[in-house]
């Protein structure tokens, strides 16, 4: 079936992804908490937790420190709900890729935005962050084009073979940047999600009420959106058991950065700098050398 | 029912102390106690706050600070003063630059919790009957959400208001009692 001349499942996939994704992130949020709670000994909040909490920061007393501040949170959000569409739409990667990091640009700007020394630090911080894990996904890009002949989520979706077969290394290189992405221990280095003081607590230490709100629901989209890339390698035939198995393995990883999380300290920001880029040097790099002589 | 009472955040503040309540508070997040099961979160940050507790006794130079922290916090907002030093300076009542009243000579305080040291429990007690006190806040501020200096008249304390400057104030009359 088509409509305006695309697949009606792209459209399927952006509605699910604006509706459906963040109730998933929501529960993926909540069940991290609980996990993590597990792992510590202790019995920890509802799995609804994150949900609560996202409905009192709305309510809460309004004082965002200038209006460029909202804005900016805002358009984080929407860009990453874009990407995610995108994303989900089966459209072009590369494209989902770059809107995303003009998202992460808008989060680093609201956190200068505030001239908080706080904020500020958790801002250059985030930088770091984005120059740390952007190389490793530009290689995922690249590796999927050589691997497929297609930027296309689509034709990747559905192709003989999932795209792991061709991509190993650059998967596993995919595995250690998410945590960078998704600020988890050892690399929380902007934003941390379990301590709460002022430094580590970094970028969004001047957000509050509704404007911190707006920043969980920004993650939650972005959680399920890095989930699906990561499902995007397990996925092939475009068939409803391929579909199963590639929420499983993106399940299976959710779990394993989550054990990530628990059993890391923090690193320094070089630390995670340089093992970054090893890491996207020498996998991405293998995996390329690979591709072009099979 | 509102979301403030299933997510309260915290945080804490040790006045001059021996630091007993500040360790049991942090007792309460352990394992043992795990605050978090209510949905606690233990926070730095006054912006993310919604429960302000105090422990140890209120002295001139860090009445400022927490009235700073209080002031930073959004509504709707609780005060708990944890032990005896914060409820009225305990043992180091009669110190020179201690004041007599504990917290509430400088911020509004919603609730008491005796001990010295606080147990966990009442601690937990404490935050749990902050709970209600949140709700209604949460509520009175849905009514008239234009209404700025809700929690000073609402508290009803005035002390707030008398002690306007706490730097002019030092050591806030503890001579004058005893």
């Amino acid at each position: 079936m088509e409509l305006f001349g695309y697949s009606i499942w792209s459209f399927v996939g952006m509605a699910a992804f604006l509706v459906v994704g963040p109730i998933v992130g929501c529960l993926l949020a909540g069940l991290d908490r609980k996990l993590s709670a597990g792992m510590q000994g202790r019995v920890g909040p509802r799995i609804r937790q994150p949900w609560w909490d996202f409905r009192k920061l709305w309510g809460k007393e309004d004082a965002t420190v200038n209006g460029a501040q909202d804005l900016y949170v805002w358009l984080y959000l929407i860009f990453i709900v874009l990407a995610g569409m995108a994303f989900f739409a089966g459209a072009n990667f590369l494209l989902c890729v770059f809107i995303q990091t003009l998202g992460a640009l808008f989060l680093i700007l609201a956190g200068y935005a505030s001239r908080s020394p706080y904020a500020e630090l958790g801002a250059q911080r985030e930088i770091v962050q984005v120059m740390s894990y952007e190389p490793m996904v530009l290689l995922v890009a690249i590796g999927m084009f050589m691997a497929t002949g297609t930027f296309e989520v689509n034709s990747v979706l559905t192709a003989d073979v999932p795209m792991i077969r061709w991509l190993p290394l650059i998967f596993a290189g995919l595995l250690y940047v998410l945590t960078i992405k998704l600020r988890k221990s050892p690399f929380d280095i902007s934003m941390a999600q379990h301590a709460h003081q002022e430094i580590v607590r970094g970028i969004v230490t001047e957000f509050s009420g509704k404007t911190l709100a707006l920043v969980e629901l920004s993650h939650w989209y972005e959680t399920v959106m890095f989930l699906g890339w990561i499902g995007m390698f397990a996925m092939w035939g475009g068939g409803w058991v391929a579909a199963v198995v590639a929420v499983v393995v993106a399940l299976a990883v959710w779990f394993l950065e989550i054990v990530i999380d628990n059993n890391f300290a923090r690193v320094k920001w070089q630390a995670m700098l340089k093992s970054a880029w090893w890491v996207a040097l020498i996998l991405g790099g293998i995996n390329i050398v690979y591709l072009i002589f099979v | 029912m509102s979301y403030v009472s299933k997510s309260p955040w915290v945080i804490h503040y040790d006045g001059s102390s021996c630091n007993g309540c500040d360790i049991e508070v942090l007792a309460a997040l352990t394992p043992l106690y795990d605050a978090e099961r209510f949905g606690v979160v233990n926070t730095g940050n006054p912006k993310h706050a919604d429960i302000f507790i105090v422990t140890g006794g209120v002295n001139a130079q860090n009445a400022p600070i927490i009235k700073q922290i209080y002031d930073q916090m959004l509504e709707p907002k609780i005060v708990v003063a944890c032990g005896a030093c914060a409820c009225g300076g305990g043992v180091y009542q009669s110190c020179y630059n201690v004041m007599h009243e504990g917290t509430r000579a400088v911020i509004p305080v919603d609730a008491y919790v005796p001990g010295c040291a606080v147990k966990p429990e009442s601690i937990i007690d404490a935050v749990v009957a902050g709970i209600d006190l949140l709700e209604e806040k949460a509520k009175k501020m849905k009514k008239n959400p234009a209404d700025k200096d809700r929690t000073d008249a609402d508290a009803g304390h005035g002390v707030h208001a008398s002690v306007a400057n706490v730097d002019d104030v030092p050591g806030a009359g503890s001579a004058d009692v005893r």
